[in-house]
């Protein structure tokens, strides 16, 4: 079974959200322990640019493994505001950290979003 | 095994179970995709030893006084002066000359023969066999679901296998690559063991009755341990094959393409050595695409516009190439498509297998490949894509 912290919120699309997502607040997003372990080894990370607007529930970038390509999606709406570059020269963390240094990218939320806690996130996985 | 609607369990699905590994769903068959990192896997292969299920793979068996005679109808090679315990790679090709499955043949004996198929083709192979030695004194026995198929690769292989094989003809050090021949494992278990593979490095493969399976796993693991063992599954059998430049079934040979343009002219036996043509299956189109090869070869720029041949490609994207997207000159003008590709663990790099118009095929070509809407730029390179140091 694949951590899930609890302090933490979730999409059904697998990412995850620190911090408040209500109006005007910024989260940092990532994607949950059980997405990376479902994605194999991860070898780049489209991230979306600073600046840009994301959707909740919109693909805003894309994950490729060794095996495969998935889209991302932002589990929240809203502007960007910071990008974590670090992952372009070490896509790997993605695996070896995916709630702490492979955070993704921080957004400004512009609306409220539905999300789900640990323990709907679990259920869903299980 | 296999029941309607539900995939076929190999003999070490327990095995697997208990590793934690991921299954896929692979021509039919519940087999690992990996255990852990693919990388990881990938990377154990090349620099100490891997460890693979490939029980999936089907084992058929030909015997009679005519089997010689059956085999070389059947398929593009030649057997008859072919040693007891050696190993070759051939073809079954379909009267169109396109490529129904690559196999390894075994001969076992002197009117005994082993051949491995893949997994999705166990039922086409079988069924041609059948019907293309009935003629012949011969008789094909599909003996896949007795067997496990396990393959030990990797530089460490051969001292794994020397420290698990208590008695032999032959010793797993002085075993010539391609040769096959009886072995009694840890455990007086009883096996038959070919230096072969599909990794690009030394390796060998254990053919064991299915109820032995579990125990020689176990023992490979357990003593493999000193070697840096790691099991490995599917995705880094793949990532190999393809460094290999090995082709797949399934994405670069079809029976839709002949063995020249897959460059496996060297697998396919035209003429005896007394000069006779060799008859078999499929001999009359593999001589137009053998002639055809050779004049597109000679002059790339008047091959027909759809003609193709298979070509590795390089490059240094961080966006890999994968099955199916298109390949363009520098112009734009479609040349070709992507069979296989992957980011390579050794190389560090983009890899790929893919069939382009021969004008291109030239190595150090630059070509484009679409990813998923964007260019990224590859070099043509020739086969394999890696090789290991000690065969360089």
């Amino acid at each position: 079974m694949s951590e899930v912290p609890g302090d933490l919120k979730y999409s059904a699309e697998h990412e995850w959200v620190r911090g408040e997502a209500s109006e005007g607040s910024e989260v940092t997003v990532g994607i949950t322990a059980y997405a990376a372990e479902a994605l194999g080894d991860v070898v780049y990370a489209e991230l979306p640019a600073v600046g840009a607007t994301v959707e909740a529930g919109v693909v805003c970038g894309e994950l490729e493994s060794t095996k495969a390509v998935s889209e991302l999606f932002s589990p929240v709406g809203g502007t960007v505001t910071v990008v974590n570059d670090a992952l372009t020269a070490t896509p790997e963390t993605i695996n070896a950290d995916p709630f702490g240094e492979a955070w993704l990218f921080k957004v400004k939320v512009s609306a409220a979003a539905e999300l789900l806690d640990a323990e709907q996130y679990t259920a869903l996985i299980s | 095994m296999t029941s309607p609607g539900s995939s076929a369990l190999s003999p070490l699905d327990a095995q697997h179970r208990a590793l934690d590994a991921t299954l896929t769903e692979f021509a039919g068959w519940s087999m690992p995709l990996r255990y852990g990192s693919q990388i990881a896997e990938h990377e154990a292969v090349r620099r100490n030893v891997g460890l693979f299920d490939v029980s999936h793979m089907a084992q058929i068996r030909l015997t009679g006084t005519q089997v010689v005679a059956g085999l070389e109808w059947s398929l593009t090679g030649l057997f008859a002066d072919m040693p007891v315990g050696r190993a070759k790679y051939s073809l079954l090709c379909n009267a169109r000359g396109g490529v129904v499955d690559d196999l390894i043949v075994y001969r076992t004996g002197v009117t005994d023969f082993l051949v491995i198929a893949n997994a999705g083709n166990r039922a086409v192979v079988v069924t041609e066999l059948l019907e293309r030695c009935e003629s012949f004194d011969v008789q094909v026995e599909d003996v896949s679901d007795a067997y496990a198929l396990l393959a030990v690769q990797g530089p460490r292989a051969q001292e794994l296998l020397e420290d698990v094989v208590t008695d032999s003809s032959v010793r797993p050090r002085e075993a010539r690559y391609f040769s096959c021949h009886d072995v009694t494992m840890e455990g007086q278990v009883g096996a038959w063991v070919a230096r072969t593979g599909y990794t690009g490095e030394d390796g060998f493969e254990i053919l064991v009755a299915a109820e032995h399976a579990p125990h020689v796993w176990d023992v490979l693991l357990a003593r493999g341990g000193a070697y840096g063992i790691l099991p490995c599954g599917l995705a880094a059998r793949d990532s190999l094959r393809l460094e290999a430049g090995m082709p797949l079934h399934g994405a670069e040979l079809t029976p839709e393409r002949d063995p020249f343009s897959a460059g496996l002219h060297w697998a396919v036996k035209l003429t005896r050595a007394t000069g006779d043509p060799h008859e078999c299956v499929g001999a009359e189109a593999l001589t137009e695409a053998s002639v055809a090869l050779e004049s597109w070869r000679e002059q790339p720029q008047n091959a027909p516009v759809d003609a193709r041949i298979l070509v590795g490609l390089l490059g240094n994207g961080r966006r890999a190439a994968r099955t199916g997207y298109d390949v363009r000159t520098l112009d734009g003008v479609a040349v070709g498509h992507i069979t296989s590709g992957v980011p390579s663990p050794t190389l560090g790099q983009q890899i790929a297998m893919a069939y382009v118009h021969p004008a291109v095929a030239s190595p150090g070509t630059v070509l484009h490949v679409d990813v998923r809407g964007r260019d990224e730029v590859m070099e043509v390179h020739p086969l394999p894509l890696y090789t290991r140091p000690d065969r360089t």
